[in-house]
């Protein structure tokens, strides 16, 4: 059995950081990525990135995660395990996980779950025709594999996800018939909404599918009007002929992991769902067991990053090294993430976090 | 070839919104019990697709908030293990 000082699960903009961060002493680091490279969603993302120059603002979100990619590669006490998936945290802190050599067994020291989201779905009538995408597929087929998913779409959901994507399908010559969002206003940021709307696509919020059209794939769509208590309106349907139509409306925090080993979780809406009770320091209610990123409440992937990085001084600082940067780096990272999350959308995340927080000292083994 | 106007709500098991409302209104309003029957949460994806549909239509059904609704247990293993990888142990 592997006993590496920290073990990180997920090597997205969360678990790269934290794998940089925790690597920084000489500690023996192991990071677990499910897919055939690290990344995860940071190399689909072709736009720059907003924040800070220390968030790489102005930086493409696939440049990003090149730089990271190769600064651990560099690292000799970090192993990088990928196209392998966790199975299972046990209770005496086992931790398996699968891939084509066969079953792997680790009893770390530390370990940050640094698993990320999922999309939501949506159910309305033949949602499951041939041709109705999440938006990250589309973002895969489009950016990484290059592939142009249709001639157009409508884009269900005006969160940051949708916007951008509706733009990128723009950029790959798809034509974006329309967004719509449930939602009485537009989630995402004012700046992508503009540029959408500026290039002739409506956005209609208070809408939302009533169904789906099509023989073998799908033909096209129908939207509806929802009223003040989220009930459709008959009458105000609106049809648009579209190829594709992209589901993005939210993620959830992945988080099996956490429930399997029995963390306390919260209930928190404005962080996607279900997360990790956590304390200051990141730790869940299961000593030695933290969380950043996405997992630990939906945000975006300047602040898994900022998370990431802190949560490997975090592991350090159980793991009892003390440099003298330390206390320096902790507070920079703790007034990154605080920049990150002022303003309006981050009052909601700030808020959130604040129920999902865990005060009481219990560490049961 | 779809089945026209089905809304699919469980892809693995291929349970729609429509069985689910039924299953409720004949009185299972726990989710385990959805489970059992329905096999929701127990496919390929464990209820990374349906759950939180279900779980929002039984707060609906119920009025209880959605705080108060748990999701399924969640046991291991999260994907498939081939048997003889299980039994050749770990390696080394």
């Amino acid at each position: 059995m592997k006993t590496p000082d920290i073990l990180i699960v997920g090597g997205g903009p969360a678990g790269m950081a934290a794998a940089l961060s925790a690597a920084r002493y000489g500690k023996e680091v192991v990071v677990i990525e499910r897919d055939p490279h690290l990344g995860g969603q940071l190399i689909k993302q072709t736009h720059m990135f907003f924040g800070s120059e220390k968030q790489q603002a102005s930086v493409r979100g696939f440049d990003i995660a090149y730089k990271m990619i190769q600064q651990i590669e560099a690292l000799p006490n970090v192993t990088v395990l990928k196209s392998t998936t966790v199975t299972a945290l046990y209770d005496d802190g086992v931790v398996t996980a699968v891939n084509r050599a066969g079953y792997h067994k680790f009893l770390p020291k530390t370990m940050i779950v640094a698993t990320g989201a999922f999309e939501k779905s949506l159910a309305f009538p033949n949602n499951a025709l041939p041709g109705i995408y999440g938006a990250g597929a589309v973002q895969t087929l489009m950016n990484m594999h290059g592939i142009k998913p249709g001639q157009s779409v409508v884009m269900v959901g005006a969160g940051n996800i949708g916007l951008i994507v509706s733009y990128q399908l723009m950029q790959a010559g798809v034509e974006v018939k329309a967004i719509v969002d449930a939602a009485p206003s537009i989630g995402g940021y004012i700046v992508h909404a503009s540029k959408v709307r500026r290039m002739g696509v409506p956005i209609y919020t208070n809408y939302t599918v009533k169904q789906a059209h099509g023989e073998k794939s799908l033909e096209g769509v129908t939207i509806w009007k929802l009223d003040e208590k989220w009930q459709p309106m008959p009458g105000t349907e609106m049809h648009y002929d579209c190829d594709i139509l992209c589901v993005s409306v939210g993620l959830s925090p992945l988080s099996e992991l956490l429930w399997q080993r029995g963390c306390q979780m919260a209930y928190v809406p404005s962080l996607g769902g279900y997360v990790p009770k956590a304390n200051e320091h990141h730790e869940t209610s299961i000593a030695n067991l933290f969380v950043a990123g996405d997992v630990s409440g939906i945000e975006e992937a300047s602040s898994a990053m900022v998370e990431g990085y802190l949560t490997g001084l975090y592991c350090n600082l159980r793991l009892e090294v003390y440099a003298e940067d330390m206390a320096a780096l902790i507070a920079d990272y703790k007034s990154q993430l605080h920049d990150l999350r002022s303003g309006p959308a981050g009052d909601k995340i700030r808020e959130g976090l604040a129920q999902a927080k865990l005060e009481e000292a219990l560490h049961v083994g | 070839m779809c089945e026209s106007n089905r809304s699919v709500v469980c892809r693995c098991e291929d349970i729609s919104l429509e069985e689910i409302r039924s299953y409720i209104q004949m009185g299972y309003t726990d989710l385990e019990e959805l489970k059992r029957l329905l096999r929701i949460s127990m496919g390929r994806c464990q209820g990374k697709t349906c759950l939180s549909i279900v779980m929002r239509e039984l707060s609906m059904a119920t009025g209880k908030p959605m705080s108060e609704i748990m999701p399924t247990t969640h046991r291991p293993p999260t994907v498939g293990i081939l048997l003889g990888d299980l039994a050749k142990g770990a390696v080394e």
